[in-house]
C-alpha cells in the first residue's frame, strides 16, 4: 500500500473514534470484520491502518452496548461470516456520535488557525 | 457487561473464534487472488490480524468479571492441592473442627441465655418493673424472681403510665398425681395480662386475658404449654375443656399455648399457667395477695408507643412515695418501715427475659469461651506452622511463578484461596460438632429436678460468628505463611535448590516463635485446668461439718389430706415415727430446711435485748437430726421428748455462733431471741447445745452462725416435712420404696418426692463441674495440638540439618550428644514457652479468681505442675525426632550434598 506523506496512524485513534468509524461503515448495511477493517482502510487512504485485531474487542464492546447486532451469513466468496448490522439504537448512536465529532473537528480548527481578529 | 454473558463466555469463545478464522480465510482468499503463494498469502493475513489467542483473551476478559472469576480459579487450584494432600488436609480441618466446634458451642449456650431476645412480639419493648435496691427488702421470698408483693402489682398495674400493657408471673410447683408418689408440674402464676403483654397466641382454645383473673374468681382455668400437652394428653385435640388436677384442686383447661412459647425466662419451660386469682383456691389461709411483705411476683410491661425505659422508670420514680405508703405492712418496725418508705420503682430493659441460668453460668460460659478461644489459637499457630513447612516445599514452584511474571498479591491470594477452603471447610465440620457438643453440654446441666430448655437452634448471630471464626482462622494461619512464601528472590530460590540459606534461618524463626506461642497458649490452658479441677476437688473434699453420704431426702406432703391444723403435728410425729421403725433405717429426722437444698433461713438474733448486727442462720429440726447428718455435739445435749410445746423454746448453736454473739461466755448457761416485729411474741431460747459449724446453701460458703430450734416446739407446723434419713450401710436410696409404703400406710393422700443431699450437693456444684470437665478437656486438647506442632517443627529442624549432623558425627559426634543437642532446642522452646506462659497464666488465673476455691490464682504448685506436663510432652514430641538425628548415616548425609 502506498505510503505518502506522514506515516499511517496506528494505536492513535482516540478512544471511541473507532467505534464511530465502525458505526458509520455499518450505516451503509450489514458487513463482516473483514469488510468493516477493509472499508475503514481504504476510505481514509491508508491513513488510519486500524489493526485488524483490535477492530474485534471493539465490535464485541458495541454489541454489548447494543448499538449493532450480529447473525452468522455467507461471504460473497461463499464463506461462513459473521455479519453486523445498525441497530436503531446505534444509528440514534452514530448521529449523536457525528455532530459531536464535527465540534470537536471545528473546536480543535479554531485552536489551531485562529480567525484573524477583525478590528 | 451481563451476567448471563458471564456464564456463557465459554461458548462466546467459540464463537469468537470462529469469527476469526473466517477473517483469516477471507484475508487469505485476497491475498491468494493478489498473487501471493498461499503460505506466504497466510502470514500476511495473521500479521493482519494479530495474535487471536490475544484478541481472544482481550475479549474474554470483557465478558468476566475479574474478581470473581480469579477467585474461582485461585479456589478451583487449591481444591487440587488439597485433594493431593489428604493427610495434610485432614489434620487441618480435623484441627480446626476441633477448635470451631468447641468456640460454637459454647457461643451458642451463650447466645441461648444470654444475648437472644425473647421469641415474643417485638421484645425490645419489654421492660421489667423492680425495685432499684432489692437488697433491702425484708420479709418472705418465694419463686425464682420475687421482685414484688402482690399489693404492690396491683399499684403498678393501676398507676405506671408508660406502659400499654403490664403483667405479673410468678414461679410455683404443683403436685398432679391424685395421691402416692407426688408428680409436679412447672408452674407460673399469671396477671390477666400476661399473655397479652407478651403477644402470645393460641395454638387451641384461648389464652388467659383480663376478665379471667379478677379477685374472689370461683371456678379458674388454667393454660397449658404446647409440650405439656403433648407430654400428658397426648396432643388430644379436645384437651381444651378437660379438667387437670393441681395439689388436688380441679382446673379446666382453657387453651394450649403455641410450640415455641416458653414464657420470660430462657432455659425454663412451664406446664401450666394459673390466673394469680386461684392463689387462695390453691394455697387457702397461706395466700400471699394481700401480705405487703410476701415477695413472689416479677412484673414485666410493654411500653407504650413513644416511651422510653427511662421515661418509664421516671414516671414510676414519681409514683413510688404514694405506691409505698399505701402498701406499707403493718408488721414492719420503724426502721423497716422507714427503708420501705424510701424503695424507689423503676423500668429496666427485659429484652432478653430473665434467667437464673444466665446469672449461674455466664461468668463459667465466658470463660469457657476465652478458653476455646485459645484452643483455636493454638489450633491456627500448629496450622501456620504446617502451612510453612509446605510452602517452603513449594518454594521452587513460587519461585518459578514470580520469576515469570506473577505477582506477589496474586499468588499470596491464591496460597490464602486454599487457607480459605480449609477454614471454610474446619468451620462447616464445627459447626457439626458445635450442635453435637451444645446439646451434650445443656444434657449435662439439666436433671430431672431441674429441667433444662435451651433453644439450641442457630440464629443469624450463631452464623455470623462462625462465619467470623473461620475467616479469622484463614488469615490467622494462612496470611503469614503465605506473605513469607513469596518473600524470596527469585533467583535465589531457584539457584539455591533449598539448602543453607540465611534467609531460610530468619525464616525459621517464625515458626519457632509460633511454637513458643503454643507452648505458651498450652501452658495457660494447662494451669486453668488444674486450678478448676483442684477447685472442684476442694470443693468435693471441702468440710461441710456433716456428712452428706448416704443421706435420703423424703418430702412429705399432706397437703391434699385437707387436716385441721391442730393435727399436723402430730402427723409430724408418725411420719418420723413410722420411718425410724423401718428395719433399713438407722436414723431419721425432720428439718426445715435441707443442707444443699439451697434453701435458707436466716433473721437477726437478739441477745440480752440487744439486737446484733450480724444475721444468723436457723434451721428447726427434730431430735436425731446430728445422728443422721453426723455432725459432732461439741457439749451439751440433742433435742429429746422433753422439749415439747409445753417447755421451754430451746435451741442447739453451732460454734460460729457461740465465737460471734457469745464470745467469753458458757454457752450452756445463755439464751437468746428472734428479732421478730414489734407486737409479735419473742420467746427467749435456752441453748443447750453446742454443734460443729455446717454449710447451709452451698459448699463455697463460709461457716457461719447457725441455730437450730426444735421442731416439735413449733407453733405452727407445715402440712408437710421433708425427712433426712440414713439407712444401714450405703444405700439410702434403695430406702424409697419402704419409706414410701410406711408414710402412706399413715395417709393416702401423703405425696412423696425423693432426693439425696449427695446429689443436690452436685447440682450446686454444676457450674464447677462444667469448667473443670471442659477445661480439662480443652487443656488436654490444647497440649496434644502443641505436641504435634513441637514434633513438627523439630523434625523439620532435623531434616533440615541433616548434614550438619553428619558432619558432626563424623567429626567424632557420637549419636547421644546428636539427641542432646536437639533436645537442647526444643527444651529452649519450650522454656521460652513456659516463661510468657505463665506471666499469661497469671493474669488469665487472676481474672477468673472469683470462679476458685480452696486456691490461689498463683498457686506454685500448679504453675510447676503445669510445666511439668508441658514439659512431659514435649520430650516425647522431640525425642522422636531427635532420636531419628542420632540415627542419620554421617557417609549417606554427607554424599547427599
Amino acid at each position: 500500500m502506498p505510503k505518502k506523506g506522514n506515516p499511517p496512524l496506528q494505536g492513535e485513534l482516540l478512544q471511541g473514534t473507532l467505534d464511530l468509524l465502525i458505526l458509520k461503515t455499518l450505516a451503509l448495511g450489514p458487513a463482516h470484520g473483514h469488510t468493516i477493517a477493509h472499508v475503514i482502510e481504504r476510505r481514509s487512504d491508508a491513513v488510519l491502518q486500524v489493526e485488524h485485531g483490535s477492530l474485534y474487542p471493539a465490535l464485541h464492546r458495541l454489541e454489548d452496548r447494543e448499538w449493532i447486532a450480529s447473525f452468522w451469513g455467507t461471504s460473497e466468496n461463499n464463506r461462513r461470516a459473521r455479519y453486523y448490522r445498525l441497530t436503531p439504537a446505534g444509528r440514534k448512536r452514530l448521529v449523536e456520535q457525528e455532530g459531536r465529532w464535527d465540534d470537536l473537528v471545528r473546536a480543535i480548527g479554531r485552536v489551531l488557525r485562529p480567525a484573524p481578529e477583525e478590528k | 457487561m451481563s451476567w448471563t454473558r458471564f456464564f456463557r463466555r465459554r461458548r462466546w469463545d467459540e464463537e469468537r473464534a470462529r469469527e476469526l478464522q473466517s477473517y483469516l480465510e477471507m484475508e487469505t482468499d485476497e491475498n491468494v487472488a493478489r498473487g501471493l503463494p498461499p503460505e506466504e498469502a497466510r502470514d500476511a493475513a495473521r500479521r493482519k490480524l494479530g495474535e487471536p489467542l490475544r484478541i481472544r483473551e482481550e475479549i474474554y476478559l470483557m465478558n468476566t468479571l475479574s474478581l470473581v472469576d480469579s477467585l474461582w480459579q485461585d479456589l478451583r487450584y487449591g481444591a487440587r492441592v488439597l485433594r493431593l494432600n489428604p493427610g495434610f488436609a485432614a489434620v487441618a480441618i480435623l484441627s480446626l473442627a476441633l477448635g470451631v466446634g468447641a468456640n460454637s458451642a459454647i457461643f451458642q449456650l451463650l447466645d441461648a441465655v444470654r444475648l437472644r431476645l425473647l421469641p415474643v412480639e417485638d421484645p425490645r419493648a419489654l421492660a421489667e418493673v423492680r425495685i432499684a435496691t432489692p437488697a433491702a427488702r425484708t420479709g418472705m421470698f418465694n419463686g425464682r424472681y420475687p421482685s414484688l408483693t402482690n399489693p404492690l402489682w396491683e399499684q403498678v398495674r393501676d398507676r405506671a403510665e408508660g406502659f400499654s400493657s403490664l403483667a405479673a408471673w410468678g414461679s410455683a410447683r404443683f403436685d398432679l398425681a391424685q395421691g402416692g408418689e407426688a408428680r409436679y408440674a412447672e408452674a407460673i402464676w399469671v396477671s390477666g395480662g400476661f399473655f397479652h403483654t407478651l403477644g402470645a397466641k393460641p395454638a387451641r382454645g384461648r389464652l388467659l386475658a383480663g376478665e379471667d383473673d379478677r379477685r374472689g374468681c370461683a371456678t379458674p382455668a388454667v393454660v397449658i404449654s404446647h409440650a405439656f400437652w403433648q407430654r400428658e394428653m397426648g396432643g388430644a385435640a379436645e384437651a381444651v375443656g378437660r379438667t387437670i388436677h393441681l395439689d388436688g384442686h380441679p382446673f379446666p383447661v382453657l387453651g394450649v399455648t403455641e410450640p415455641g412459647f416458653f414464657g420470660v425466662e430462657p432455659g425454663r419451660r412451664f406446664d401450666v399457667a394459673v390466673p394469680l386469682c386461684a392463689e387462695p383456691i390453691l394455697l387457702g389461709a397461706r395466700t400471699r395477695l394481700d401480705m405487703r411483705y410476701a415477695w413472689f411476683l416479677s412484673v414485666l410491661g410493654r411500653l407504650r408507643p413513644g416511651w422510653t425505659v427511662d421515661r418509664a422508670s421516671a414516671q414510676l420514680s414519681t409514683i413510688s412515695p404514694g405506691i409505698f405508703e399505701a402498701t406499707l405492712a403493718p408488721r414492719y418496725g420503724p426502721e423497716d418501715a422507714k427503708k420501705y418508705r424510701g424503695f424507689r420503682l423503676t423500668a429496666l430493659s427485659a429484652g432478653t427475659g430473665l434467667s437464673r441460668l444466665r446469672e449461674d453460668y455466664e461468668a463459667p460460659l465466658w470463660a469457657l469461651l476465652a478458653t476455646t478461644s485459645l484452643v483455636l489459637l493454638i489450633a491456627c499457630a500448629n496450622l501456620a506452622n504446617i502451612m510453612l513447612a509446605r510452602a517452603s516445599a513449594r518454594e521452587r514452584e513460587i519461585a518459578v511463578r514470580l520469576a515469570i511474571g506473577a505477582s506477589r498479591g496474586r499468588i499470596v491470594r491464591q496460597l490464602l484461596a486454599e487457607s480459605l477452603l480449609l477454614a471454610v471447610a474446619g468451620a462447616a465440620a464445627g459447626a457439626l460438632l458445635a450442635r453435637w457438643l451444645s446439646a451434650a453440654m445443656v444434657a449435662f446441666l439439666s436433671s430431672d429436678a431441674n429441667r433444662l430448655f435451651v433453644d439450641l437452634r442457630p440464629d443469624g448471630r450463631v452464623l455470623a460468628f462462625m462465619t467470623g471464626l473461620a475467616l479469622l482462622t484463614c488469615v490467622l494461619f494462612g496470611l503469614a505463611p503465605a506473605l513469607r512464601a513469596t518473600d524470596v528472590a527469585p533467583g535465589a530460590a531457584m539457584k539455591a535448590g533449598g539448602r543453607g540459606l540465611t534467609a531460610r534461618r530468619e525464616r525459621f524463626g517464625l515458626r519457632r516463635t509460633l511454637v513458643v506461642a503454643q507452648m505458651a497458649l498450652s501452658l495457660v490452658l494447662v494451669v486453668g485446668a488444674l486450678l478448676f479441677v483442684n477447685t472442684l476437688r476442694n470443693l468435693r473434699l471441702a468440710d461441710a461439718g456433716f456428712q452428706p453420704e448416704g443421706i435420703l431426702v423424703a418430702s412429705a406432703d399432706f397437703q391434699r389430706a385437707g387436716l385441721a391444723k391442730e393435727r399436723h403435728a402430730a402427723m409430724h410425729r408418725s411420719v418420723l415415727d413410722a420411718v425410724r421403725a423401718l428395719p433399713g433405717v438407722e436414723a431419721a429426722a425432720e428439718a426445715a430446711i435441707v443442707p444443699m437444698s439451697g434453701s435458707g433461713w436466716n433473721n437477726r438474733i437478739v441477745i440480752d435485748g440487744k439486737a446484733q448486727e450480724n444475721y444468723s442462720n436457723f434451721n428447726q429440726v427434730s431430735p436425731g437430726y446430728f445422728e443422721v447428718t453426723r455432725t459432732t455435739l461439741v457439749s451439751g445435749r440433742d433435742f429429746d421428748e422433753r422439749d415439747d410445746r409445753s417447755s421451754t423454746p430451746v435451741a442447739i448453736v453451732s460454734r460460729s455462733f457461740v465465737k460471734k454473739y457469745l464470745a467469753g461466755r458458757d454457752p450452756l448457761r445463755a439464751s437468746f431471741q428472734i428479732e421478730e416485729p414489734p407486737g409479735a411474741p419473742r420467746p427467749m431460747y435456752q441453748i443447750v447445745g453446742v454443734v460443729e459449724d455446717t454449710k447451709v446453701r452451698r459448699m463455697r460458703e463460709e461457716f457461719a452462725p447457725l441455730a437450730y430450734l426444735a421442731a416439735a416446739q413449733s407453733a405452727d407446723p407445715d402440712p408437710g416435712l421433708d425427712v433426712l434419713v440414713r439407712g444401714k450401710g450405703a444405700a439410702a436410696w434403695s430406702l424409697r420404696p419402704d419409706v414410701t409404703r410406711a408414710i402412706t400406710a399413715i395417709h393416702p393422700q401423703i405425696s412423696l418426692t425423693f432426693d439425696t443431699i449427695t446429689s443436690q450437693v452436685q447440682r450446686t456444684l454444676l457450674p464447677e463441674r462444667l469448667m473443670a470437665t471442659l477445661s480439662g478437656y480443652f487443656g488436654a486438647l490444647a497440649g496434644l495440638i502443641a505436641a504435634i506442632g513441637l514434633y513438627g517443627v523439630m523434625s523439620y529442624l532435623v531434616a533440615r540439618r541433616r548434614n550438619e549432623i553428619g558432619i558432626r558425627m563424623a567429626l567424632g559426634a557420637d549419636r547421644a550428644a546428636v539427641v542432646r543437642m536437639v533436645m537442647r532446642e526444643s527444651g529452649f522452646l519450650l522454656a521460652a514457652g513456659v516463661v510468657v506462659g505463665t506471666a499469661l497464666a497469671m493474669a488469665a488465673a487472676r481474672a477468673a479468681s472469683t470462679m476458685l476455691f480452696g486456691i490461689t490464682p498463683g498457686d506454685p504448685v500448679t504453675f510447676v505442675k503445669a510445666a511439668a506436663t508441658l514439659a512431659m510432652v514435649a520430650a516425647v514430641a522431640s525425642y522422636l525426632p531427635a532420636e531419628r538425628a542420632a540415627r542419620v548415616d554421617p557417609v549417606l548425609a554427607l554424599r547427599d550434598e
